[in-house]
C-alpha cells in the first residue's frame, strides 16, 4: 500500500463533507463518516530526517472528524481524560469552525494541549470510553480526540494568538519550583495567575524536562516547548537553569535563607536502569536516556555542527517495549542503523508504547522481537560489543498486575549480531533532593509520597508528577501540579499579606 | 554571571581561569566538579573539578589541559568573555578527617583536583606528603601553591628534566615501605596512573582513594554514561563519586569506556586546528 500523501487525505475530507447534510446529521451518519488519519510524512523520507512524522489535520480532516462525535451527554470521554477537559464542547466548536472558542475551552483545564495533543497515550485515556469506538467495536475508531486537541493548538500557535492569562496582583510572597518540566511548568502558571512570585530552578541549561531531552524531535518538535516556556516568561517567572537543587542550593534553604514561602518539587523520574547483566558496561552500551539526550538536547543528530559525539551505530539492539524504547529505536534509523532490533520480554498487547508509536515505528523499519531478551552482552579486547545472547520466553500465567508472566525457554538461547545496546526498560528517581533532605518521605522506590492535594512531610514543600507517580506521563504530571498549586494558592492565601 | 575575570598560562597547554559563579563558590567542598558548556546550543557539556574558589569574591578556579575541542573553545575564551553554562558543585564531597600521613598523588592535569583535597587534610590536621608527577618540567602545574601545603614535596619526571627521574609509584613504593607507612592515599591523574598507584598500594593494605575522570553528559546522575565498576557494583561517578576506593575499580574497563568516541573527537580536533590555524593566518595576513 502506497502512503496517502497530505493532499490526498483532504481532498478526501472535502469529498466527504460535501455528501453531508450538516444541519440535521443523524447518528448512523455521523457513525459512517470514515475517522480520519493523521497526514504523515512519508515513511522512506522521515527515515532519514529528524523532522516531525504527524504533520496535522487540515481544516476539512478536522471538520469531518469533529463531526463523527455524537455529542454524548453522560460525556464518557471526559472521565478518561485526566484533568477533564471538556471534549464534546470543544470539539462542537472545531465542528462549527469556531476554533477560538475551541482552544477556550481546552485551555480552562490543560496548559499544554499542543503536547498532549502529540504525546498523551489516547487510546488509553480519554479514546478508551468513547461510544464512537465502542459502537464501531474498535477503539482504534474512537473519534480522535487527541488530534483534534492537536489541531486547535497549532491553530491558535500559528496565528500567533496565544493569549497571555490574566495576572492577579503581586502579592510578594514567593514560590520555588524545582525542575521545568511539565508538573512544574504547570505550578508555575497556576501560581504565578494569582499573583506570587515564581521561581523555576532547572538543572539542565534548557527547560522543558522530558519534553527537550527525552521525547525527540520528530514527535514533539521544540519550538512547542519553546513557545509554552516564552509565555511563562512574559508572565513574569523567572526560570534559572544550571541550577540543581541539593547541590547549588539545599532545598530547605530555599525555605529557611532564600525567603520561599513554599516549594514544589517536581524534578520527574530521572535515573536509568540497567539490566545487570555482564557486559553492561561495555562500550556502545547506553542507557536510553544517554542516548535520547545526546542526540536531543545536545542536537548530535547534527553531526557537522554539534560538539557532542554520538556513536555511529550499523546494528542496534533497544531492549524496552515502551515509549522511550520507540523513541531510542526510531532516533537511531534516523542516525544512520542498518538494522535496528527492539527487543520485548512479552508480547505485543503488552507493549505499553502508544500504538500510534508502535505503528510508527515499524513503518520505518524496526525489526520487533518479542518475547526474548537479552542474557548476556559480549564485546571485544577494545571493549566494544559485538553482539547480544538472547533468549525466547513463551508467556505462562497472569502475574499480579495481571499481565501474564513470561517464563524463560530453557536452551533456547540465541546470539544477535549487534554492535549496539540501548537500554530502555525504565527509570527510578534521581535520589539527590532525598538524600539531602532529610525529613523528605518517600517510598522504597524512592518516590516522594505527597497526600491528595500533594503536599509532602516536610511543610511548605509539595511534590507531583514522575517524582511521585513513578515514570508516567506528561498529562498526569501536569493534573498533579494543576492540584498542586490549587493547594499552595490556597495555603499562601491563608497566610497574612505580605507588605 | 560566569564572566571571566582572569586567565592564566599555567603551561603550553594548561589554562587556569577564574570565573565569577557566587553560587558555587558558596557551597562547594573539596573534591566536587562542575559541568561545563561554552554555547547553550551545540557547545559540549564536560565535567572540570573546581580547583579553588573564593566565596568572598564569588569566584571559581578551573584548571583545565587543552584536548579536545570543547577544551580547545574554552582556552580560546579571554578576560572578560562569558561561559553560558556552569553547573555545580555536583559530586560527593572529599571526605577528610584526622588520619595521621595522607599521602596525595598528583599526575598532569591531576594536580589541579588534588590541590584543594590536599589543602583539606592539611587543614584537618594531617601531615601531607605529595608526589607530584608530570612528563617534563615543562608540565609541571601548581608546584609553588603545592608546596606551601605539604610536609615534603617529591616531584618527578618522566625525562629526569626536573626532580627525581621517576614514576610517581616509585616514591609512593618506598613511602609504603617504611615505617610507619602512610595511613591513607589520594592519587589523582591519568587513568593508568591512578590504576598502578592502586596496584602499589595493595600490597600494603594502604586505602587509596582515586577521582575518576569519565566521560560525562548531564552530571546529575541522568544518563548512566559516566558508569563505572566498582567491586560487583556498576556506580555513577557523577553522583556516587567521583571519588572511589581505588582497589576495588575496573580501570581497564573505565580506560576503554573513555575511548568510546576517540575517532569522532580526533576528527573534531583535527577540524578545530585546522580553524585556528586558518584563523591565525588570516590573521597575520591583515596589515
Ligand atoms: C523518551 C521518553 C518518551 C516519553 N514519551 C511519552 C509520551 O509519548 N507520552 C507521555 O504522556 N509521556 C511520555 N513520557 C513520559 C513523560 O515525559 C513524563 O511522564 C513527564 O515528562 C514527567 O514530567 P515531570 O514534570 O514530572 O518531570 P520531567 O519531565 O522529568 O522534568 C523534570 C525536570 O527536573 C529537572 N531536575 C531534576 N532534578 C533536579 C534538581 N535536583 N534540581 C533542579 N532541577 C532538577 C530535570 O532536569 C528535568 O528538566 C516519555 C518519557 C521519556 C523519557
Ligand atoms: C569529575 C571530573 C573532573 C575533571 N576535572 C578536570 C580538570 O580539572 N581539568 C581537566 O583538564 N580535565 C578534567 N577532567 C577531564 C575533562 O572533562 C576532559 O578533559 C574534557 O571533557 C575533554 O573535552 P574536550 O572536548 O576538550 O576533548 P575531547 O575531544 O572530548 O576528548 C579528548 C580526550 O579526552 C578524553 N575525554 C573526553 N571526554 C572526557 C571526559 N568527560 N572526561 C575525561 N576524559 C575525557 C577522551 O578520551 C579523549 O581522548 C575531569 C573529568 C571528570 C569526570
Ligand atoms: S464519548 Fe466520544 S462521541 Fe461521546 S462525546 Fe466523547 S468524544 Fe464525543
Ligand atoms: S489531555 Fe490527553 S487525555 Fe485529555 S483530552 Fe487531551 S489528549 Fe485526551
Ligand atoms: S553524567 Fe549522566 S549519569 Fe553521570
Amino acid at each position: 500500500m502506497s502512503h496517502p500523501t497530505p493532499a490526498q487525505l483532504d481532498a478526501a475530507a472535502v469529498d466527504c463533507l460535501k455528501k453531508l447534510d450538516l444541519a440535521a446529521l443523524k447518528v448512523k451518519e455521523r457513525l459512517a463518516i470514515p475517522p480520519q488519519e493523521m497526514p504523515s510524512q512519508d515513511p522512506e523520507v522521515r527515515r532519514r530526517n529528524i523532522q516531525e512524522v504527524a504533520l496535522g489535520y487540515t481544516a476539512a480532516q478536522a471538520q469531518a472528524e469533529a463531526l463523527r462525535c455524537l455529542q454524548c451527554k453522560n460525556k464518557p470521554c471526559v472521565a478518561g481524560c485526566p484533568v477533564a477537559i471538556d471534549i464534546p464542547a470543544f470539539i462542537q466548536a472545531i465542528a462549527e469552525g469556531d476554533y477560538q472558542k475551541s482552544i477556550d475551552i481546552i485551555k480552562k483545564d490543560s496548559l499544554l494541549p499542543a503536547v498532549c495533543g502529540r504525546v498523551c497515550p489516547q487510546e488509553e485515556q480519554c479514546q478508551l470510553p468513547c461510544t464512537v469506538g465502542k459502537a464501531l467495536k474498535d477503539v482504534n475508531k474512537s473519534v480522535s480526540i487527541g488530534r483534534l486537541e492537536r489541531f486547535v493548538a497549532d491553530w491558535e500557535r500559528e496565528q500567533g494568538k496565544v493569549k497571555l492569562p490574566a495576572i492577579k496582583p503581586e502579592t510578594g510572597k514567593k514560590v520555588a519550583i524545582i525542575g521545568c518540566g511539565p508538573a512544574g511548568i504547570t505550578v508555575a502558571a497556576d501560581v504565578r495567575r494569582e499573583g506570587h512570585a515564581v521561581t523555576i530552578f532547572e538543572a539542565f541549561h534548557k527547560s522543558g524536562g522530558v519534553m527537550v531531552y527525552g521525547i525527540p524531535e520528530f514527535r514533539l518538535p521544540k519550538v512547542i516547548v519553546k513557545e509554552e516556556l516564552a509565555t511563562l516568561e512574559k508572565m513574569g517567572v523567572t526560570i534559572q537553569t544550571n541550577f540543581v537543587v541539593g547541590r547549588t542550593r539545599k532545598l530547605l534553604d530555599l525555605l529557611a535563607k532564600d525567603g520561599f514561602d513554599a516549594v514544589f518539587v517536581g524534578v520527574g523520574a530521572g535515573l536509568p536502569k540497567f539490566m545487570n547483566i555482564p557486559g553492561e558496561n561495555l562500550v556502545g552500551v547506553f542507557s536510553a536516556n544517554e542516548y535520547l539526550t545526546r542526540a536531543n538536547l545536545m542536537r548530535a543528530y547534527d553531526f557537522e555542527r554539534a560538539d557532542t559525539p554520538i556513536f555511529r551505530s550499523q546494528k542496534v539492539a533497544v531492549l524496552g517495549g515502551g515509549n522511550v524504547a520507540m523513541d531510542a529505536a526510531r532516533m537511531a534509523v534516523r542516525l544512520g542503523a542498518q538494522e535496528v532490533h527492539l527487543v520485548y520480554r512479552r508480547s505485543r498487547v503488552e507493549m505499553p508504547a502508544r500504538i500510534e508509536e508502535v505503528a510508527h515505528a515499524e513503518e520505518e523499519g524496526v525489526l520487533f522481537h518479542l518475547l526474548e531478551n537479552a542474557k548476556r552482552i559480549l564485546g571485544n579486547e577494545q571493549g566494544l560489543v559485538t553482539g547480544m545472547e538472547c533468549v525466547r520466553y513463551e508467556l505462562g500465567e497472569p502475574d499480579s498486575s495481571g499481565r501474564r508472566r513470561p517464563v524463560e525457554l530453557k536452551g533456547s538461547e540465541f546470539i544477535m549480531d549487534v554492535d549496539t545496546v540501548i537500554c530502555a526498560i525504565g527509570n527510578e528517581s534521581n535520589p539527590l533532593i532525598r538524600q539531602t533532605t532529610p525529613g523528605l518521605d518517600h517510598n522504597k522506590w524512592g518516590n516522594i509520597i505527597a497526600n491528595d492535594q500533594q503536599l509532602t512531610s516536610l511543610p511548605h514543600v509539595y511534590a507531583g508528577g514522575d517524582i511521585v507517580l513513578g515514570a508516567a506521563t506528561v498529562i498526569l504530571a501536569m493534573g498533579q501540579g494543576r492540584t498542586a498549586a490549587a493547594a499552595i494558592n490556597k495555603a499562601l492565601a491563608a497566610q497574612p499579606a505580605v507588605t | 554571571m560566569n564572566t571571566i575575570l582572569k586567565k592564566t598560562q599555567l603551561s603550553d597547554d594548561v589554562v587556569q581561569l577564574r570565573v565569577a559563579a557566587p553560587l558555587i563558590a558558596e557551597e562547594r567542598k573539596p573534591g566536587q566538579f562542575v559541568i561545563v558548556q561554552v554555547d547553550s546550543d551545540f557547545g559540549e557539556r564536560i565535567p572540570l573539578t573546581i580547583a579553588d574558589a573564593d566565596a568572598r569574591e564569588g569566584s571559581i578556579t578551573l584548571i583545565f589541559q587543552v584536548v579536545g575541542k570543547t577544551t580547545m573553545r574554552m582556552a580560546a575564551l579571554k578576560e572578560g568573555d562569558v561561559i553560558e553554562n556552569i553547573l555545580g558543585p555536583l559530586g560527593r564531597p572529599t571526605h577528610i578527617e584526622k588520619l595521621g600521613t595522607v599521602v596525595c598523588v598528583g599526575g598532569g592535569i591531576g594536580v589541579a583536583p588534588l590541590h584543594p583535597i590536599a589543602q583539606g587534610f592539611k587543614q584537618a590536621g594531617n601531615k601531607v606528603i605529595i608526589i607530584l608527577g608530570a612528563r617534563n618540567q615543562k608540565l609541571l602545574i601548581l608546584e609553588k601553591e603545592m608546596r606551601a601545603i605539604a610536609d615534603e614535596l617529591i616531584i618527578c619526571t618522566d625525562d629526569g628534566s626536573y626532580g627525581r627521574k621517576a614514576l610517581v609509584t616509585e616514591p609512593l613504593k618506598e613511602l609504603c615501605q617504611q615505617a610507619p607507612k602512610p595511613d591513607f592515599v589520594v592519587a589523582i591523574g591519568p587513568p593508568i596512573m591512578m590504576k598502578f598507584c592502586a596496584e602499589t598500594t595493595r600490597p600494603f593494605a594502604v586505602p587509596t582513594f582515586v577521582s575518576l575522570n569519565t566521560i560525562m553528559v548531564d552530571g546529575t546522575g541522568m544518563c548512566g554514561g559516566c558508569r563505572v565498576t566498582v567491586g560487583d557494583e556498576t556506580k555513577f561517578v557523577c553522583v556516587d563519586g567521583p571519588e572511589f576506593d581505588g582497589h576495588k575499580v575496573d580501570f581497564d574497563n573505565m580506560m576503554k569506556r573513555l575511548r568510546a568516541y576517540k575517532t569522532l573527537e580526533d576528527q573534531a580536533r583535527h577540524t578545530c586546528k585546522l580553524q585556528q590555524e586558518i584563523a591565525r593566518k588570516e590573521s597575520e595576513m591583515k596589515p
